[in-house]
C-alpha cells in the first residue's frame, strides 16, 4: 500500500504524550514513527535499554508506552528482548499464547555502538525475531553530552571538549549499520526522520515483518547536544541526508541499496553550520578540519555506492 | 518407584532439570558447570524437553536474557560458576527486584584472581546480597533433591523470588555418587505449572517491567521485597516437608548432626560437611559432645533458628569457604555471630577460612578445628579469632 501521512499519523498512538522528553527530541519522534510500522492488530513487547528514553517515558508509577514494555540495564536491550522473543516462542509452542506478538527493542547511540555492542552482536548473530532500533543522536545525552562511539569527528562534547589543544573528538565515528551488516541477517536499514516520515516508516515496517533479526540505525538529533534550534530538527535531518553526511539505504538479505542519491550533493557545512557543537570549526584558521570532515563523508559515500552496485 | 542412578552432580541437576522441563534456558559455559547446559542440550536436541535454549554470548547476556524471558512469562533456567556470576552481578540484582522467579544452577568455584577453577564458595558469597534465595548442598543427592524443590520455592506467590541452588565445583559436579532419582511424573506433579499471575505476553493485557522510580518509591519497593526473601523461610520450610512425602528425604533450613547435647559445635556449608560428620563421629566414640549444623538455607539467613539451635553450645567453630577480605571474620562468622548477638548468647566462637580454590579439606584438618577448641576450653583464651585452617604461612 502507497505511503501516506495523514492515514500513518491518524493510527493509534502507542507512545502516549506526558512523558518527559525534551521538546524538539529527535528519540520521541523516531520511537513513534518506529511504532507506526506495527500493523494495528498486532501487539508489540518493547525492550528499552536505559537512556533518556527510558528514565522519560517510564517514571513509576506512570508508563507512556500502550504495548507490554521491559526495561533491564543500560547494556543488554539486545539479550533481554532475545529473552521475551525465545519465552514468545516456547509459550507459543505449547499453546499458552494466542495473539502475535512482535519485538522491537530501543537503545541510543551509548547502549548500542558501545556498551550494549556485545549483547546486540549476540542477539543479532542468533538471529532472534525481532528489530533493534538505534536512536543514535550521536553521544551519550543521558549523562550529559559525553562522547560516545557514534560521535562524529571535532565534535564538542563534554568529554572531548574543545580547548586550546583540542578542536574535540579526533576520531572517526563507528559505522555500526555496515557492522551489523556483517553480522548477515535478513534486514539492516539506516534512516532518519525525512521525506515526511516515508522513509523511517516504509523500514519499520519492512524490519518489523521480516523474519529473524533485523536492525534499524535512525539518525535523532538532540537539541541539547547538538546546540540548534528545537524547530529546525526536520531541515537538519534532511541537511544530514543531501550532504551524505546520513545516507538513507538498506541492505536486505546481503544486498545494498541506496535509498536517495541527493541531485545535488550539498556541502558538509551546510549540515555543520547550524549546530553549536561545531562552532569551533567555522573560526579562522580550522578550514582544514572541515576538510577533513568533507573528505570523510566523500569517502563512505563513495564506498557505499561501491557496495550497493 | 524411585530410580537408582549413579550420577555426578552436574548430570543430577541436569536431571532434575530434564524432570522440570522449563520453557527457555539461556546458558553460557564456564568450568564446573559447563556440563550442565551441555546435558540439557542433549535432552532439547533429542526431544525429551520443550525447552528454548539459547547459546548466549555471555553470562551476563545469559542473565538479561533470563530477565526478559521470565517477565515474559516464561519459566526460565541457566547455570553458572565463578567469574560467571561475578558478571551477572549486576543483572541478579534487577531480576529480584523485578520479582523474577528465575532458577540458576551455582556450580561452586573461586572467583579469580589468582585464576582457579576448583572449589570456594566466593562466588556464591559475593551475590549473596543481591536478593536471591540460595540454597546449598552437602551431596549430588541434595543438589537433585534443591533443583526439584527450587521452583516450588522461588514461584510461591508470598516469595516471587530468583533462586541459586548451589553445589560444589568438582568435589560434588564431577563426582560420581548413588543417588535416587524421583520418576519423571512425579516431579512434574511436584513442580507443576507456572502459571504467573502478570506478565509480558499475557493476552489481553500490557504490563512493564523496570521502571524509573525517583526517591518517593525506592524505599517502599526494597521494604516489600525484603519481605518477599523473609516470607522465602517459611515456604522453605512447607516445601522441604512436602517434598519428604514424596520422596522420604524432608528437608528444612539446616541439618543438625549429633546436636543433641553437643558442647563443641562447627556450622560448616556444602561439601565439606560430610567430612565433618566423619570427624564428629569419631569424636562421639570417643565420648566428646561435638556436633554439626549444615547449612542448607543461606538466603533468607535463618538467624533466629539457627540461634535457637546453638543455645547450648559452649565451644563454637564457624567455617568460611571463602575470604571476604572484612579482615576479621568471613560472612558466616559474621552472621552466625550476630544471630547469636541478638539472643544473648556467647559461646566462645573461633572462625575459620578454608578450602580456598580446592584446598583439601580431611578429616584430619576439621578435626584439628574441634582441636583448636579444646584448647580454648583449656586456657580460657580465644587467641586469633579469625584463623586460617591448612594454610602455609
Amino acid at each position: 500500500m502507497a505511503y501516506n501521512l495523514k492515514q500513518t499519523l491518524n493510527k493509534e498512538e502507542r507512545l502516549a504524550p506526558g512523558h518527559r522528553m525534551c521538546a524538539g527530541c529527535g528519540a520521541t519522534i523516531a520511537v513513534r514513527n518506529v511504532l507506526r510500522g506495527l500493523h494495528e492488530e498486532d501487539e508489540a513487547v518493547i525492550t528499552c535499554a536505559t537512556s533518556c528514553l527510558e528514565v522519560s517515558s517510564f517514571m513509576y508509577p506512570y508508563t507512556s508506552w500502550k504495548d507490554s514494555f521491559i526495561h533491564d540495564a543500560f547494556e543488554n536491550a539486545g539479550a533481554t528482548c532475545a529473552g521475551v522473543e525465545s519465552a514468545y516462542k516456547a509459550l507459543k509452542k505449547k499453546g499458552k499464547i494466542k495473539g502475535t506478538r512482535k519485538f522491537i527493542a530501543f537503545g541510543g547511540d551509548g547502549g548500542t555502538y558501545d556498551i550494549g555492542f556485545q549483547s546486540l552482536s549476540g542477539a543479532m548473530e542468533r538471529n532472534h525475531d525481532m528489530v533493534y532500533v538505534c536512536y543514535d543522536n550521536e553521544a551519550y545525552m543521558n549523562t550529559g553530552i559525553q562522547r560516545s562511539s557514534a560521535t562524529p569527528m571535532y565534535a564538542d562534547t563534554t568529554t572531548t571538549p574543545v580547548g586550546t589543544v583540542s578542536d574535540g573528538k579526533p576520531q572517526n565515528r563507528k559505522d555500526l549499520a555496515q557492522v551489523i551488516a556483517a553480522h548477515n541477517i535478513p534486514y539492516v536499514g539506516q534512516t532518519t526522520l525525512v521525506n515526511n516520515f516515508r522513509d523511517i516508516h516504509v523500514k519499520s515496517e519492512k524490519a518489523i515483518y521480516t523474519p529473524g533479526a533485523a536492525f534499524l540505525n535512525v539518525l535523532a538529533p538532540c537539541p541539547r547536544g547538538w546546540r540548534y534550534e528545537m524547530a529546525d530538527i526536520l531541515e537538519l535531518c534532511k541537511l544530514a541526508v543531501d550532504t551524505c553526511f546520513w545516507p538513507l539505504f538498506e541492505v536486505i538479505e546481503g544486498e545494498w541499496i541506496v535509498n536517495y542519491i541527493p541531485k545535488k550533493k550539498l556541502p558538509i557545512e551546510d549540515f555543520l553550520r547550524p549546530q553549536g557543537r561545531f562552532k569551533h570549526l567555522f573560526k579562522p584558521g580550522k578550514e582544514h578540519l572541515i576538510a577533513d570532515i568533507q573528505a570523510g563523508v566523500d569517502q563512505r559515500w563513495e564506498e557505499l555506492l561501491k557496495r550497493a552496485k | 518407584m524411585a530410580i537408582k542412578e549413579r550420577l555426578s552432580g552436574n548430570e543430577a541437576v541436569a536431571n532434575a532439570m530434564r524432570q522440570i522441563n522449563p520453557d527457555v534456558m539461556p546458558a553460557y559455559p564456564i568450568t564446573p558447570s559447563t556440563e550442565i547446559p551441555q546435558y540439557f542440550t542433549t535432552f532439547v536436541s533429542n526431544g525429551q524437553v520443550d525447552t528454548v535454549f539459547v547459546p548466549v554470548e555471555s553470562e551476563h547476556s545469559a542473565m538479561s536474557a533470563c530477565i526478559g524471558s521470565e517477565a515474559a512469562g516464561a519459566r526460565t533456567i541457566t547455570a553458572t560458576s565463578s567469574a560467571g556470576l561475578a558478571l551477572m552481578w549486576e543483572v541478579l540484582n534487577v531480576a529480584a527486584s523485578d520479582r523474577l522467579p528465575i532458577c540458576l544452577a551455582l556450580v561452586n568455584r573461586a572467583l579469580s584472581g589468582p585464576i582457579n577453577i576448583n572449589c570456594d564458595h566466593s562466588d556464591a558469597m559475593g551475590a549473596r546480597n543481591t536478593g536471591w534465595i540460595q540454597l546449598f548442598a552437602e551431596n549430588n543427592q541434595e543438589a537433585y533433591d534443591n533443583m526439584v524443590q527450587a521452583y516450588r520455592i522461588a514461584e510461591h506467590p508470598d516469595v516471587m523470588l530468583p533462586i541459586i541452588v548451589c553445589q560444589d565445583g568438582f568435589i560434588t559436579s564431577h563426582a560420581v555418587e548413588n543417588i535416587t532419582l524421583l520418576e519423571d511424573q512425579v516431579v512434574k506433579d511436584f513442580v507443576g505449572e507456572y502459571e504467573p499471575e502478570h506478565y509480558l505476553l499475557k493476552d489481553g493485557e500490557s504490563i512493564a517491567y523496570g521502571p524509573y522510580a525517583v526517591t518517593n518509591y525506592v524505599m517502599e519497593a526494597r521494604r516489600a521485597q525484603m519481605q518477599g526473601l523473609r516470607n522465602a523461610k517459611q515456604v522453605c520450610i512447607d516445601i522441604g516437608k512436602e517434598f519428604g512425602q514424596i520422596s522420604g528425604r524432608e528437608y528444612g533450613l539446616f541439618e543438625e548432626y549429633r546436636m543433641e547435647d553437643a558442647e563443641y559445635a562447627m556450622v560448616i556449608m556444602g561439601s565439606a560437611a560430610g567430612t565433618a560428620k566423619d570427624a564428629v563421629d569419631a569424636l562421639r566414640d570417643k565420648g566428646v559432645k561435638a556436633g554439626i549444623l549444615k547449612i542448607r538455607l543461606f538466603r533468607p539467613f535463618p538467624a533466629e533458628e539457627i540461634a535457637e539451635a546453638l543455645k547450648d553450645v559452649k565451644y563454637l567453630a564457624i567455617m568460611d569457604r571463602t575470604e571476604d577480605f572484612e579482615t576479621n571474620c568471613g560472612p558466616l562468622g559474621s552472621e552466625i555471630k550476630s544471630a547469636l548477638f541478638n539472643k544473648n548468647l556467647r559461646p566462645l566462637t573461633l572462625n575459620y577460612c578454608y578450602g580456598l580454590g580446592g584446598r583439601d579439606v580431611t578429616v584430619e584438618s576439621l578435626t584439628s578445628v574441634f582441636e583448636d577448641l579444646f584448647e580454648v576450653e583449656k586456657t580460657g583464651d580465644l587467641g586469633e579469632v579469625y584463623r586460617y585452617l591448612s594454610v602455609r604461612e
